[in-house]
């Protein structure tokens, strides 16, 4: 597969404009610039392309939603605050190829019809933001930012916010409200930040990775993109793997690919002997059987989530328990604390896998701890709240002896 | 720390983002990252121009990890515990530091020269365990890298 | 307008309208804990959620708005299910001493318990263990009982808008504090206790005078004195087994003599007084160029609140003290030389609607008798709990006047506890003194009512008198600012820190409900039709304590017992 997410990375200063537009780059900005608005939505949505942060949502129809909207003030804002742990995806592109990401929030502006984009990129990144304002600078510099961008009536500004270490702000309700200088809890959807998003203006919010891959649908078309990879989630994927496997890294690679392909073709095989997988992170169910197809349909299918991709592989050698407090220890920590379900939920479960994780456990409350991830996935206000619980359920339904062993005699 | 030192920035972000609620977070990091934490003066100030009150500027800085009134070390010590790194022997790592430097995670050292943290996530998964110092990275950590590392730090 | 049904129900309502409010066309009554009305809904909680069809999660019935063709189920299985573990969980982190706690009778968190059908609360571990907030002489904040709904932080940055509580600290630190959880007395905290009323459970209450009043009303060699607010009378009976809107002004009188006070006055004396002096200083200031708008002084929760964020208008404020603070001056200097007694002995206690009148019974400035001119505030419900203690039955008792030396008063005083009342009765004197002649009609309705800011014009013989009136502190923001731009029409302002006016006094029987505050008002209104007198220069006890004791209204004894100075206070 020809790549495309990953195409400049390698390429010796490839965050330099001159390296990005002398291998081609600004010219699908120059293309989209030509069109119409609506067309190039239109290709958008052709290309069946959807959110790459965990949410999967249709990009097209996003950009569609706020255009639609009569107000006259909108923004674009890429999420940047890639904090899902085994996720690192969105890293590698901010530092190796920022302009691929400036030239696809130009064309979303210019798309959903608004002057100012943001970039929320997360505080501990200090490299990637300081190489983004670098590509700022640059771009302004050339006339692909700025007022009358190449000729046209379109003018676009990008301001940078950063994060300040807090997981939960990756969720775009909750990366608003930092935005506007709040606790960055989420709000409740509906509405959604399509029609009341920044200070109440239509928003449309899109991850590093899924603008990144704009400006090569604007240049073959969006046709061309559904091709590629799984019909029904077409397009590359920047698989991210980790965890106790021979070569972690970011692979590109088509929608669709085996968890086993991608762990011993590119990963060079388990540290050990596979146990297990969790292939959207911890927010995702764990997954045994590694001929489950990595899209969006497989995974959901066997009971898990793709979310972002980030794989990460445990072996036989760890405790299922262990995993699962680590995860639940995460969520616990990155709680926003706003919804009672998720902040007690989590505070909750923690002392229950502690428990367990000392041999003091008790057989009851592995039927609580599954009664109550169903109960937080339907009543909490947002994903964090909602997945928390994925893991360790996931824990308790595949690897229940081990649970077994932990409880108090 | 003198009101000087952060303030021609601040005053510089809110002249670009306007003098309202939507300037507080870039304030507040320009002020963390000049002085090492939040003064109070610092907190009025904001107060004043944004037209925000404290408890909500505080409600601000104490919602995000990185954001503090309270002074820390000189160098600012980030474990990551999460899932990739905790699976590559992170609390290895942990452990390591806490002999080294004699404080415990969430404690400052004497004369506040450390301040040791553990944190989910840095983003470094395939180069676990991972820790940063202050903005810098260091990755695929070892005991002898982390010992070498945290003895160039004492000196 | 859309249609939709609720549990097999079709309905139409207006567009926008939240699934919870639609569901009451139903006959439901979606359980929750953190919605409040006339508050922003939140969704912190999650109890109010409802299954939704097509729908994957169940959703926030109190935000979430109707759409056309909806399907709503407010009680499957699995929403009941959903609910009895949120306050499962929410119990889990809850101080449970509810034999022991004063709201036990009113706690939203238990009635859910026991309405929801919990059983048992399945999660085992850690209960918080956070330091009491005490620093207030006023409320108390037991962060150990907070379930995290944030009605307190509505109302004291949305309502109130005072703003010196909110959320802390993030997931399972998170807590309500104050800024550098220094505490509420370190802040600008303006007493007011509106975040009783709505906070569901025990985390926030009064700082409770209760033993040391029974103490007092024991020892032998103490004369103890009371003296009762009047939007006490319109709502004791609320606590005492009486139905809302009974005036229980003589049964509240004998039940105070049966706890064993000496001397059973009643602040409406002194509210009559109040009206004497500050009618006399605007006079004064409208012959005399002084400074205009006036505004008025005796709600002690809009005095700390202006001393913080409008000490500008320190000017513009009336000197009189409130008629708490005159009363509990004369308390000790012109009864005790009607009744011979020593002052030493005096004891003065008050009961208020009101918990900032604790702040201000222990201000420094408040002692120009001599000694502290009031010991002991106790609020409404402080009153109600020591009649239940003491086994009164309340509703038995025969009606008893207070004794006439500083207990007779007039209509005009008597609705001082609605808003609107003080200055209603500060006109029918006005009146007086600007045209010599007496009002006729009494009744100035335009100030009346739950309206957030009234106005109304008076003529006096050709001068047009402006009034305003805002009860709420945001409410009184508005009057306020253009104050402070010179753009302010008004000669007379009455402005009351708590929505409904001293009905709705911190110290009053928990409620946050306006319209009930408004029938408390009114209850006030009605008893005044009813008295002889209905003007406070009409009051026979306050023409005998200008006659013998402090000779006219901005007299120099007056000056001296019944005025006081402000102090201008920081924001932090």
């Amino acid at each position: 597969m020809e790549r495309i997410l990953t195409k400049n990375v390698g390429k010796p200063n490839s965050q330099d404009i001159e390296v990005y537009s002398g291998g081609g780059g600004y010219k699908a900005l120059e293309k989209a610039l030509g069109m119409k608005p609506e067309d190039v939505i239109a290709e958008v949505k052709k290309s069946k392309l959807v959110g790459r942060g965990g949410a999967a949502f249709p990009a097209g129809l996003k950009w569609e939603f706020t255009r639609r909207e009569s107000a006259e003030t909108k923004f674009i804002v890429c999420n940047a605050d890639e904090g899902e742990p085994g996720t690192f995806k969105d890293r590698g592109i901010l530092l190796n190829d920022p302009h691929l990401l400036l030239e696809a929030l130009v064309i979303g502006g210019y798309a959903i019809g608004t002057s100012k984009g943001f970039i929320y990129i997360r505080g501990e990144y200090y490299r990637e933001i300081e190489t983004v304002e670098k590509a700022v600078e640059q771009a302004k510099a050339k006339g692909y930012l700025g007022n009358n961008i190449l000729g046209s009536d379109f003018s676009f500004n990008v301001q940078l916010y950063k994060g300040a270490g807090a997981y939960v702000c990756g969720e775009e309700t909750a990366l608003l409200e930092s935005m506007e200088g709040s606790r960055g809890c989420p709000d409740c959807r509906p509405p959604f930040p399509a029609q009341s998003g920044f200070l109440g203006k239509p928003t449309a919010v899109n991850n590093v990775e899924t603008l990144c891959n704009i400006p090569a649908i604007m240049t073959n078309g969006g046709d061309w993109y559904s091709r590629i990879g799984s019909p029904d989630s077409p397009g590359p994927k920047l698989f991210c793997l980790s965890g106790q496997v021979n070569k972690p890294g970011v692979y590109e690679l088509p929608m669709g690919i085996t968890l086993r392909e991608l762990i011993e073709n590119h990963g060079e095989g388990v540290k050990g002997e596979f146990k297990a997988a969790l292939p959207g992170g911890v927010s995702s169910s764990l997954l045994t059987n590694l001929d489950t197809k990595l899209d969006y349909r497989s995974v959901a299918k066997a009971g898990s989530m793709l979310g972002s991709g980030a794989v990460i592989v445990i072996n036989k050698d760890t405790s299922i328990i262990d995993v699962a407090k680590n995860t639940i220890d995460f969520f616990a920590h990155e709680s926003c604390g706003k919804c009672s379900v998720c902040r007690e939920g989590t505070r909750r479960a923690r002392e229950i896998l502690t428990r367990f994780s000392n041999g003091g456990g008790k057989a009851e409350e592995l039927d609580l701890l599954l009664e109550l991830g169903e109960v937080m996935y339907d009543t909490a206000c947002c994903g964090l709240g909602q997945a928390a619980m994925n893991a360790t359920a996931s824990a308790i339904r595949l690897f229940g002896k081990e649970f077994e062993q932990k409880v108090r005699k | 720390m003198g009101i000087s030192v952060w303030r021609t920035k601040v005053d510089a972000i809110m002249e670009s983002c306007g003098k309202s609620k939507e300037a507080l977070l870039p304030c507040l990091e320009t002020v963390q990252e000049m002085c090492g934490y939040i003064p109070q003066e610092a907190i009025t100030y904001l107060r004043e121009n944004l037209d925000v009150p404290s408890i909500d500027i505080y409600g601000v800085i104490t919602f995000y990890g990185m954001l503090t009134t309270k002074e820390q070390g000189k160098y600012v010590i980030r474990i990551c515990d999460s899932l990739p790194c905790h699976l590559n022997k992170s609390d290895g790592v942990l452990g390591i530091i806490e002999n080294e430097l004699g404080i415990k995670a969430g404690e400052t050292s004497a004369e506040r020269r450390f301040t040791l943290e553990v944190v989910p996530c840095l983003g470094l998964c395939d180069k676990a365990p991972a820790m940063m110092i202050n903005d810098k990275i260091y990755e695929n950590l070892t005991d002898g890298s982390i010992k070498e590392v945290i003895a160039e730090l004492k000196r | 307008m859309v249609t939709l049904t609720i549990n097999g129900e079709q309905i139409t309502v207006p567009e926008g309208t939240s699934i919870m409010r639609a569901a009451k066309q139903v006959h439901v009554d979606i359980p929750h804990l953190c919605y409040l009305e006339m508050l922003e809904p939140e969704y912190h909680c999650r109890i109010c959620v409802v299954e939704i069809e097509g729908e994957p999660r169940l959703a926030p019935s109190c935000v979430r708005q109707v759409s056309e063709g909806m399907k709503v189920q407010t009680n499957s299985a699995r929403v009941r299910r959903a609910r009895r573990m949120i306050v499962e969980l929410l119990l889990a982190n809850h101080h449970i001493d509810c034999p022991t706690c004063e709201r036990n009778q009113t706690c939203e968190l238990l009635k859910l318990a026991f309405e929801l059908g919990v059983k048992e609360i399945r999660f085992e571990g850690e209960k918080p263990h956070y330091e009491l907030d005490k620093t207030s002489p006023t409320i108390i904040r037991d962060p150990n009982k907070c379930v995290l709904c944030g009605r307190c932080v509505r109302v004291c940055h949305d309502v109130q808008t005072v703003s010196v509580i909110g959320f802390v600290n993030r997931g399972l630190e998170t807590m309500v504090s104050t800024f550098l959880e220094n505490g509420l007395g370190n802040v600008e905290c303006a007493n007011c206790g509106q975040c009783i009323h709505v906070c569901p459970v025990g985390a926030i209450k009064e700082k409770s005078a209760v033993d040391e009043v029974w103490a007092v009303l024991a020892d032998p060699e103490k004369h103890v004195v009371v003296q009762e607010a009047p939007a006490v009378r319109a709502a004791l009976g609320e606590e005492l087994g009486l139905p809302a809107g009974t005036l229980v002004t003589g049964r509240m009188h004998a039940a105070l003599r049966r706890l064993g006070f000496n001397a059973v006055f009643d602040t409406n004396f002194s509210a009559d007084l109040t009206i004497m002096e500050e009618g006399s200083e605007l006079v004064k200031r409208v012959k005399d160029g002084g400074v205009l708008p006036q505004i008025t002084s005796c709600s002690p929760g809009w005095i700390k609140f202006m001393e913080h964020f409008y000490p500008d208008l320190i000017p513009n404020v009336s000197t009189c003290k409130s008629p708490q603070q005159m009363f509990g001056a004369l308390s000790k200097t012109y009864y005790v030389e009607k009744a011979g007694i020593d002052p030493a002995r005096i004891v003065s206690v008050s009961i208020m609607p009101c918990t900032a009148k604790k702040f201000e019974a222990q201000r420094p400035e408040m002692a120009d008798s001599g000694f502290q001119d009031v010991d002991y505030v106790l609020t409404t419900r402080e009153l109600s709990r020591m009649i239940k203690e003491a086994g009164i039955n309340f509703a038995s008792l025969p009606d008893e006047p207070a004794e006439e030396l500083m207990g007779l008063y007039s209509g005009a005083a008597t609705i001082f506890g609605a808003t609107g009342g003080v200055m209603e009765a500060a006109l029918r004197t006005a009146y007086k003194l600007v045209t010599g002649k007496e009002l006729e009609k009494l009744d100035i309705m335009p100030v009346r009512g739950l309206d957030g800011v009234k106005t109304a014009t008076v003529n006096m013989d050709g001068l047009e008198v402006k009034v305003a009136v805002a009860h709420g502190l945001g409410n009184a923001r508005k009057v306020l600012d253009e104050v402070r731009e010179g753009k302010s029409p008004y000669h007379f302002i009455e402005i009351m820190a708590c929505p409904g006016g001293c009905a709705g006094g911190g110290g009053q029987p928990i409620s946050f409900d306006l319209v009930l505050r408004g029938i408390r008002g009114q209850v006030l209104h009605n008893e005044d039709k009813g008295l002889p007198y209905r003007k406070s220069h009409d009051n026979p006890s306050i023409k005998k304590v200008y006659e013998d004791y402090l000779k006219e209204p901005l007299g120099e004894k007056s000056h001296h017992l019944l005025h006081t100075k402000y102090t201008r206070r920081e924001v932090v």
